[in-house]
């Protein structure tokens, strides 16, 4: 609380004590009179001072002036205590919205607390510390246990645990070792790291990522714009409202004015929008706030709204439901040869060899393998290689490579890369080598289909075969495959057409080659956002590690906010009506006008609170 | 040229609504977007009228919330 709100909130409650011992004096009674309006010129002469000087301004119609007017009629038909209350709780109202929007941007601001504060550069031997802006590309700055990474780069020297929770929402440290590439706003944990810059402080990962929060708020999503604008007309209407109550029944039927304009009094007091104007914009920044916590980074109130509907999800394949690397799926042998051997004379022979798949076999095979072992290899292009190895003649490739050899073999037919391998004019079995799926893909698809999402598919430049495979072992409704990047957007354009009218169609992405598709869709995802600029360059929502079942917490969160604001919307909107009728019908007293706005706008704030706290 | 303005202290929601609009309108102005809830105000405006956009939108700022603190 600052001393500001300390300051108002003593005055709002002595203002309140004042008017209680005015009804404990009576209403009617000299004590009673002088107590209220006390108490009335204590809480509310900033009001009047206001209206006064926004009036000067051209400002008419403002909830100040329309206050000022509610609890000065009230006044002048001799309600005193109501026309005090009507201030009181119209400011203690105004008092706790500013004081729940500065929780709520402080704590926002808590998690955004990443920036780096300074940096030390290295310069021969000296160590200087500067402003992180101040760095230049290729310097080499030291971050001791303890200090955040101020710019990005890589690890020249040293070794280290580093805590990335306040970028990733992952609690696990990462390992740092030199030639790793070191993101800035992570907290440096274990050991020293040297660090070669690769970025000036305005481009690095922290910058980049505070900017994009802090300019969230205001990508507006639709309901932040209704909002907008039925406060524009609210205001007015109610005001007309009040003047015809006021008016048309002394003038035309010739009623008592003192009555009607107490009922019309209650109108004004309802008048402010202020419950919603406050609570929607502070759901969608919650939201947005909250899920930054979690390592979702969601550029706008729009894409956060969106997500909330979101009917069909197109996948990108590699990288995205896989993880991108080619790895030894399964070591097919032949009678009296072990998976062992199979695989050492494949990644023998392959040893020399700078394709993806000769990683993946000497990755498989994990052990040291002798280079004296191996001579004569012969590399026959696109078809694999011949060598000879601890003296056995081996052929490692594909079946054209064994056909040729006239080696006798039944080729298989499975989804990914098969390397055939030969042992002296032998068929000796195969390896099955097809980029792997991530563990929690299935899982997490089984849930998105629980979330009501209708349809997901998979975009694929990959072969057709290995697409449905994927697709089927996830639980995929289809796989397009074979596309070029271009292909991609035409795919996603045919997937418009199913999407039900009112919801959205999401793309979820790597961000690196599919950038057309990712503005091309109602809501562009990539994921594994760390580090990589053009996944936050190119897309609305921003998973920043490469976990699909981020996508359900962003979904959930998204969910929440969605109903957290039309609840508000409902209830407020729904409230102010009531009071309105019921005040028109004389069965509502200005107290009780007065309470319903002042408690709706208390219940629509705490309610709009709801969207900071996220649960994974 | 877009440019993010800090508006310190901007407090009532309503009266960024309003800002949000007068801004909007003003010449040489592409858009005008303000949350109340970041405090922030973010321009879009015609490189060569950008001062005396900025002239007139803190006049606009002011007469709705005069203790606003622009901070360009």
């Amino acid at each position: 609380m600052t001393s500001k709100q300390r300051k108002t909130l003593c005055r709002i409650i002595l203002a309140i004590i004042l008017l209680a011992a005015g009804l404990l004096a009576g209403e009617g009674t000299t004590t009673g009179i002088i107590l209220s309006l006390s108490s009335f010129a204590l809480v509310g002469w900033d009001v009047l001072y206001k209206a006064l000087r926004n009036i000067r301004k051209g400002q008419v119609f403002d909830e100040f002036f329309l206050m000022s007017i509610a609890s000065i009629g009230a006044i002048a038909i001799q309600e005193y205590a109501e026309g005090a209350a009507v201030m009181a709780f119209y400011q203690l109202g105004e008092w706790f919205q500013g004081y729940a929007t500065n929780r709520v941007r402080t704590s926002i601001g808590e998690l955004m607390d990443i920036r780096p504060e300074y940096a030390n550069v290295l310069q021969g031997e000296e160590i200087r510390q500067t402003d992180p802006y101040d760095v230049a590309i290729g310097d080499i700055i030291l971050v001791k246990p303890g200090e955040r990474i101020p710019l990005d780069g890589q690890v020249v020297e040293g070794r280290s645990l580093v805590d990335t929770a306040a970028l990733t929402g992952e609690s696990v440290p990462q390992e740092l070792t030199v030639g790793d590439k070191a993101i800035s706003g992570c907290i440096n944990q274990t050991g020293t790291l040297k660090i070669k810059t690769s970025t000036t402080y305005d481009q690095s990962t922290v910058e980049r990522i505070l900017e994009l929060v802090e300019t969230a708020g205001a990508q507006k999503a639709k309901a932040e714009q209704f909002i907008t604008k039925f406060a524009k007309f609210y205001t007015p209407i109610v005001v007309v409202l009040a003047l015809l109550v006021v008016a048309v029944p002394p003038l035309v039927f010739n009623e008592d004015f003192s009555l009607w304009l107490y009922r019309a009094l209650t109108f004004l007091v309802i008048s402010c929008p202020c419950a919603l104007v406050i609570s929607i914009p502070m759901s969608f920044f919650g939201g947005i706030g909250g899920a930054s916590r979690s390592g979702i980074l969601i550029k706008g109130g729009n894409y956060l709204e969106r997500l909330a509907d979101v009917d069909i999800i197109a996948f990108d394949k590699t990288g995205t439901l896989t993880e991108g690397c080619f790895q030894v799926q399964r070591v097919h042998t032949e009678a009296n040869t072990s998976s062992e051997d199979i695989l050492f004379y494949a990644a023998a022979a392959e040893i020399d060899s700078l394709h993806p798949i000769a990683d993946s076999l000497r990755q498989a095979y994990g052990k040291e393998i002798k280079r004296q072992d191996i001579v004569n290899i012969q590399e026959v292009t696109g078809q694999g290689i011949t060598a000879q190895v601890r003296n056995h003649q081996v052929l490692v490739g594909s079946d054209r490579l064994l056909k040729d050899h006239h080696i006798d073999f039944t080729p298989v037919s499975e989804p990914g890369t098969i390397v055939y391998i030969a042992l002296e004019g032998q068929y000796a079995g195969y390896i099955l080598i097809a980029d792997a799926v991530k563990k929690d893909a299935p899982v997490a698809i089984k849930q998105l289909r629980k979330l009501g999402i209708k349809k997901m598919v998979m975009l694929s430049g990959d072969k057709q075969e290995i697409a449905n495979s994927v697709a089927k072992t996830i639980g995929l409704d289809g796989a397009l495959a074979e596309l070029l990047p271009a292909d991609k957007v035409q795919g996603l354009n045919n997937l418009f057409s199913d999407v039900t009218p009112g919801k959205y169609l999401a793309y979820v992405g790597d961000g690196i080659n599919d950038a057309p598709v990712l503005a091309r869709a109602d809501v562009g995802i990539a994921m594994g956002g760390i580090g990589s600029d053009a996944a936050i360059e190119a897309a609305d929502v921003v998973l920043m590690t490469d976990e699909p079942h981020k996508l359900i917490t962003a979904i959930k969160i998204a969910k929440k906010t969605k109903n957290i604001c039309w609840q508000n919307i409902i209830f407020a909107i729904g409230i102010k009506v009531l009071v309105m009728i019921l005040g028109a019908a004389g069965l509502a007293s200005l107290w009780a006008a007065v309470f319903a706005d002042v408690g709706v706008a208390m219940l629509a704030v705490l309610n709009a609170m709801r969207a900071l706290y996220v649960q994974d | 040229m877009k440019k993010n303005i800090k508006l310190e202290g901007l407090d009532c929601a309503v009266c960024a609504g309003k800002m949000e609009e007068a801004i909007g309108k003003l010449d040489g102005v592409n858009s005008c977007k303000i949350s109340y809830m970041t405090q922030r105000m973010l321009l879009e405006v015609v490189d060569e009228c950008f001062d005396k956009v900025m002239l007139s939108a803190e006049k606009i700022i002011h007469d709705l919330e005069p203790d606003v603190i622009i901070k360009v």
